[in-house]
């Protein structure tokens, strides 16, 4: 078939039933000269074998390999969720926040926790001295949680939840809340990060070792797919693994390596493959070579598509790379922080481009500290602005049959491709990443970035050229340091009032599940309705599991 | 023969972002100094009970999540109780600039955050040992 | 210097200056010789284990379960971990005890990283003045982690009492070049990550190239399987550490006196080669005779003859 009849069956069939199901945001997209922007864009061909190719590489969006887009009309239909990452010092606190977000237009609400939370060390713990409430909201018990969603439609709103090792103590918890609220799990949408490969790579709160952290996910794949269908179980992430200093080939090798882990893990627990893997989605970063970056979102598109094909032979639901993007942070300078808007657009243009399904913006205030109000204001605009202005988000995949793109998006997947045989034959991810060979790789990437950003040979305006003499900047975030005694002060509360005999029994029935194969999560979810504390449901786990200690690859 | 110098990099407390620890650890090896690595997770007892037994010149304590005011002092405190107030300790990361003066009347003797070079650090300790070894 | 400046009143090591000490031997050896000439005791309680093997097969973690089962017997325990310098810059990064930090404040246990400072053979040069300090202020266990990449590295067999060789399955063609090297170094052969498929192959192997030794030892090195991370097999490693230990002591000491034998060659040795060096460095004579000899025309072997005909004279022999 020629690219006309291949795009009149997908005009015809695919598209059609799309639209009637999401119809386009407008009832027409015009140029300013009156002209009406087609949906797609495609080569207006009579050659055979540019057919072929096309199809073979691009094809239509919302289908095989998935190169222009997971779904057919894209950003016509249904903008990419804003989403916008936040949540510090108490939940009170960040129940503040999430209002203010969702009140200024925000989607989606994405929660930052704090280390303890993220790690499994209660807030009096002592290894979370001086950390509570720092990076994101300090949750030790069910209470925590209910207050951060006071007010907050469970039903009504998607919600992200940074968190990994104790992922399955945090979504226990939204269950709960949720059915507090009168909401049936099987209503609730988000999303948790649950990735604890990337942790032994690149971001470091890992807590157990990957055998058992992976029969966690296991897990709660499993529940998920049951319990609660519409939550996005596990959000393979590239984004840490780009911060850590990995080049953008890395990034789509390592996260798909880790995806295929996953995916492995899951099928030998039992699971069937298109039972869980429509709900696996993924998070890579937005970094500053737009076109590049443009270039990796539609080869990991495609590469993904034909792993889950030939690898796994899975159904068609299974072969689409849902993405979240986050623009990268480390792109971002102290120096000059007006700068980073700019940046932060330029991010956000890459991202769109690329097909992401939800984005975070970093704020310019990101080197020095959590950002301010209205920092956070201005990075959310600008995905408006971008939404709402620029007209990208008015065709899908607008940069296809760019020369430069095209040939970058080929390269990177053939040289992610590559490095993901070079894994296999390690023996997999895990045993790459117990043997240091993913990190040795991202460390030579790093070291040389670094090297030459030292040198000025790659160029940082306003940090190694275009400097200038600056203020100090004012009006920073504080916290404030009674969040941790306030946190304190609160789990005793709890402590006092709970049923002691239940929390005994069901942190109990937690150690016993976790040295069986009993699937974790009913048991979780038992021990923080009875209001136990984090940190006592991961001593429980700890105490099977036991503890990871770092390897270090330098 | 030459006298190295030596250097403990460690991450105090819970944050896990190790890439620019890395950096200068490979930076200050370049710079023909002996690097005692001690990684993640590391507290102000480890890190001083490390440095004393490794008999360092410098500790550089990498920290980006914050926690900065609470667990920097207590390493110089530490050091000060061990006898060891002697040992060069900087800090790097996410430091606000207006956290900086709080820091160093509190024992940590400079500050490198976002845009220092790892040739200024490299100085910096050079300058500091040079001065050390001349008093002595 | 003697041992008591080591220890404080109540009896409890200093560990800062030990330590500062140790910075002394590393870095100006002939100014800590007097002290140590000083300070050394005899110490035959004293345990010496060596830990050697490729990068990567998990010999500090193994350490580390090692420090846990001796702290459990209440001894005390101290560690040398060498690495590798970089032969450009002379500089090193020093990681293995990041393995070892759950003993990190334990006052009993010292741990400390040396580079080997371009020395080739595995350890630092300074390394076996640091095991006899060790012994001489008290500690029960000294344990010499190597840099075990190959056949060069060798040294610690002539140092400790017992040498643990570390391997793990699935190293591949490299393994065989090293087992033809090491096989003689090895006390006991420890099979790290056996829960790793290739363990009952490389047990075979091994076991196989030890039927093949030419002469037959008192000594048969075991072969030991470990999971270090998970602190499995460390009670079966030990058992055959303590039977070495039990072997060495009922030959005699023969095995003990031959290692003392040469470990003190090697300091007599080493003490020659620094005071020829030094001694030639400054000396104008040698100086010029040294440029004359290495000048293109000049054949450097038909000088080096002469040289030893000079040195026979001087030494009359």
């Amino acid at each position: 078939m020629s690219i006309q009849e291949e795009a009149a069956r997908w005009y015809n069939q695919v598209y059609r039933k799309s639209v009637e199901k999401f119809p386009e945001r407008k009832p027409r997209f015009s140029t300013s000269f009156g002209e009406e922007i087609a949906p797609l864009y495609y080569p207006q061909t009579e050659s055979e074998e540019a057919s072929r190719l096309y199809m073979e590489k691009l094809g239509f969006p919302g289908e095989y390999p998935y190169t222009r887009g997971v779904q057919p009309t894209m950003y016509r239909s249904r903008l990419w969720t804003m989403r916008q990452y936040a949540g510090f010092g108490t939940a009170a606190e960040a129940n503040r926040r999430f209002k203010y977000l969702l009140e200024q237009g925000q989607t989606g609400l994405s929660i930052a926790f704090d280390l303890p939370t993220q790690i499994g060390y209660d807030s009096d713990h002592p290894m979370s001295d001086g950390e509570v409430g720092r990076v994101g909201v300090a949750i030790d018990t069910l209470r925590d949680m209910e207050c951060l969603f006071e007010g907050i439609p469970l039903d009504k709103v998607s919600t992200s939840m940074t968190i990994n090792t104790t992922a399955s103590i945090l979504l226990a918890m939204v269950i709960a809340v949720a059915e507090k609220q009168g909401v049936s799990p099987a209503a609730l949408e988000g999303t948790i990060q649950n990735d604890i490969l990337k942790e032994y790579i690149a971001r470091g709160t890992y807590r157990f070792p990957p055998k058992p952290s992976m029969r966690l996910i296991t897990d709660i794949l499993a529940y998920c797919s049951k319990e609660v269908p519409k939550w996005n179980s596990i959000s393979i992430s590239g984004y840490h693994i780009r911060e850590a200093g990995s080049n953008a080939v890395q990034e789509v090798a390592f996260t798909l390596a880790d995806g295929i882990a996953y995916v492995e893990a899951a099928i030998k627990a039992g699971l069937a493959v298109d039972s869980f893997a429509p709900r696996l989605s993924f998070f890579f970063a937005a970094h500053n070579n737009l076109l590049e970056e443009v270039a990796k979102f539609r080869a990991a598109r495609r590469l993904w598509a034909k792993i889950m094909k030939d690898r796994f032979n899975a159904g068609s639901k299974s072969q689409v790379l849902r993405f979240h993007t986050q623009t990268a942070g480390s792109t971002l300078t102290a120096q000059q922080p007006d700068n980073n808007i700019v940046r932060v657009a330029i991010q956000t243009l890459a991202a769109v481009l690329g097909g992401t399904q939800s984005l975070h913006t970093n704020s310019r205030d990101e080197a020095l500290s959590l950002p301010a109000e209205d920092s956070v204001r201005i990075a959310l605009r600008t995905q408006q602005i971008v939404a709402y202005e620029s007209g990208v988000a008015d065709t899908v995949d607008p940069l296809a049959g760019s020369y430069a793109v095209e040939h970058l998006t080929d390269l990177i997947e053939e040289k992610a491709a590559a490095y993901i045989a070079q894994i296999d034959e390690l023996g997999g991810m895990v045993e790459a990443i117990e043997s240091g060979y993913v990190q040795r790789e991202i460390q030579k990437s790093s070291y040389q970035v670094q090297k030459a950003i030292e040198s000025g040979e790659m160029v940082v305006v306003g940090l190694n050229k275009f400097q200038m003499e600056e203020e100090p900047p004012e009006n920073m975030m504080r916290l404030d340091p009674a969040i941790q005694e306030a946190q304190i002060a609160s789990i005793q509360r709890v402590k006092a009032e709970r049923d002691e005999r239940e929390v005994k029994r069901t942190l109990a029935a937690v150690r016993a599940a976790a040295a069986s194969t009993e699937n974790l999560m009913p048991h979780i979810l038992a021990a923080v309705k009875a209001y136990a504390t984090l940190g006592e449901i991961v001593d429980e786990m700890k105490a099977v599991f036991g503890e990871h200690k770092e390897s270090i690859i330098l | 023969m030459e006298e190295k110098i030596r250097v403990l990099i460690a991450k105090p407390g819970l944050d896990g972002h190790d890439r620019g620890a890395k950096f200068i650890a490979q930076a200050l090896r370049d710079a023909g100094m002996e690097v005692i690595y001690t990684g993640l997770r590391q507290t102000p007892a480890t890190i001083v009970a490390a440095a004393i037994q490794e008999d360092v010149d410098a500790i550089g304590l990498s920290i980006l999540s914050g926690a900065h005011n609470t667990l920097l002092p207590r390493v110089a405190q530490l050091l000060k109780e061990k006898g060891a107030e002697d040992i060069l300790l900087f800090g790097g990361g996410v430091i606000p600039a207006e956290d900086i003066p709080y820091l160093k009347e509190h024992g940590i003797k400079e500050v490198f955050t976002s845009g220092a070079s790892s040739s200024e650090i490299i100085e910096f300790i050079r300058t500091h040992v040079r001065r050390k070894r001349d008093d002595e | 210097m003697n041992k008591d400046d080591f220890f404080l009143p109540h009896g409890k090591l200093n560990i800062r200056r030990l330590a500062r000490f140790i910075s002394l031997i590393e870095n100006n050896p002939d100014e800590a010789q007097a002290a140590l000439a000083q300070l050394y005791c005899e110490n035959h309680q004293a345990l010496l284990l060596g830990i050697t093997g490729p990068p990567g097969v998990g010999k500090s973690t193994l350490t580390d379960g090692l420090i846990a089962h001796y702290r459990a017997m209440d001894k005390k325990v101290a560690v040398v971990a060498v690495d590798a310098s970089s032969p450009f810059t002379g500089g090193a990064i020093l990681g293995d005890r990041i393995r070892m930090s759950s003993h990190a404040t334990d006052a009993e246990v010292f741990i400390r990283s040396m580079g080997n400072r371009g020395n080739l053979g595995g350890l630092a040069p300074a390394t076996m003045d640091v095991m006899n300090l060790l012994t001489s202020v008290g500690f029960d266990v000294v344990l010499i982690e190597s840099v075990g990449i190959g056949q060069t590295e060798v040294d610690i067999m002539h140092l400790v009492d017992t040498v643990l060789l570390v391997l793990m399955p699935g190293l591949g063609d490299d393994v065989q070049a090293l087992k033809a090297g090491m096989m003689e170094i090895a006390d006991i052969f420890v099979i790290n990550k056996a829960d790793k498929p290739g363990a009952q192959q490389l047990q075979s192997e091994i076991a196989m190239l030890l039927s093949l030794r030419r002469e037959r030892l008192a000594w048969t090195p075991p072969i030991v399987e470990t999971i270090a991370t998970e602190a499995r097999g460390i009670e079966a490693l030990t058992a055959a550490i303590a039977q070495h230990s039990e072997y060495l002591n009922s030959r005699q000491a023969e095995e003990k006196q031959r290692k003392r034998e040469h470990r003190f060659q090697r300091m007599v040795q080493q003490k020659i080669f620094t005071l020829a060096v030094r001694f030639l460095q400054d000396n104008q004579a040698y100086q010029q005779w040294a440029r004359e000899a290495s000048a293109t025309a000049v054949n450097p072997y038909a000088a080096m003859r002469d040289f030893e005909n000079h040195i026979k004279l001087k030494w009359e022999v």
